[in-house]
């Protein structure tokens, strides 16, 4: 079996990623699709109503928009100990996407939240955490356009990537920290009692497992771009040294 | 016909905001592949015409 490390080769990488790509796709395509229209299909909730439904893009959202960030900060630290360039291309290829799950997150939160909470908006420890988290993909973005250096570049996004971690982590457990606010605990809990209904559970399941694997295709597809983009420009400062 | 009562508003609103915002990172995404290969395609072309 190829060693882990092998996959920091380049071409090895491009192989690797060109020939799961398709199959990944269609896998997200297939649990998104079946799994969002299962949720959309679900009956109302006898508290919530029908909002219950938007707990099946809110908590995929909101577990992808974490363990995006895990997944940059193992990225991250990989390049500044091993200096594997694929794996920094990797964090940087991944950032939107967390960006966008972060997005969703609080976008949905926020409008779920204002029938069911009476408002759109609160300083509650896991929001404001989220909303701070997202504040850093957004810096962690801006750092790698704002420096030209790719190889600088990938060092400081690390670096901001681990101080960031603090609030990725805090934005999981703020709510067992302080134990306040409005928002609720984990919704998925194996605790009698605290179990959602099968009715539920099910289609969501599905959905985060939708999610995930439309996280891995994109960040699949986006990182071979951005090997290709760093391949592009190695020839073009080649060119111009000749 | 999906019922939603009186929370219609509230649910269509965010599966239309996520659907979109997802739909965009998968366009972004793509756009930006397409862009990139024919990019590289292109120069790789050039350098074989150039260097033979």
């Amino acid at each position: 079996m190829a060693s882990l490390w092998e996959y920091a080769n380049p071409v090895r990488f491009m192989r690797t990623s060109g020939a799961l790509l398709p199959w990944v796709t269609a896998a997200a395509a297939a649990s998104l699709g079946i799994g969002l229209v299962w949720g959309f299909l679900t009956p109302e909730d006898y508290k919530q109503g029908s909002t219950v439904k938007i707990m099946f893009l809110h908590v995929p959202a909101a577990m992808m928009a974490i363990n995006i960030w895990v997944m940059m900060l193992v990225a991250s630290l990989i390049w500044l100990i091993r200096r594997h360039h694929v794996s920094a291309l990797a964090a940087k290829a991944a950032a939107p996407v967390g960006a966008v799950m972060t997005l969703i997150a609080l976008a949905t939160g926020a409008i779920w939240g204002q029938p069911m909470w009476g408002t759109w908006w609160e300083w509650d420890p896991r929001m404001t955490s989220f909303l701070i988290l997202f504040l850093f993909y957004l810096g962690y973005m801006a750092l790698w356009s704002a420096v030209e250096n790719p190889d600088s570049a990938a060092d400081l996004t690390g670096v901001l990537c681990l101080v960031g971690s603090v609030f990725a982590l805090l934005s999981r457990y703020a709510v067992n920290f302080w134990n306040q606010g409005l928002h609720q605990g984990a919704t998925i809990s194996v605790a009698p009692g605290d179990r959602i209904s099968s009715t539920y559970s099910y289609p969501l399941y599905l959905c985060m497992l939708g999610f995930f694997l439309l996280f891995v295709a994109l960040l699949l597809l986006r990182t071979r771009t951005e090997i290709r983009i760093r391949r592009l420009a190695a020839l073009r400062a080649r060119e111009l040294r000749a | 016909m999906i019922e939603l009562g009186k929370y219609s508003a509230t649910v269509l609103v965010a599966w239309g905001v996520s659907l979109l915002l997802l739909g965009g990172i998968v366009v972004q995404s793509l756009m930006a592949a397409a862009r990139a290969r024919r990019s590289l395609e292109a120069e790789e072309a050039a350098r074989k015409v150039k260097h033979g």
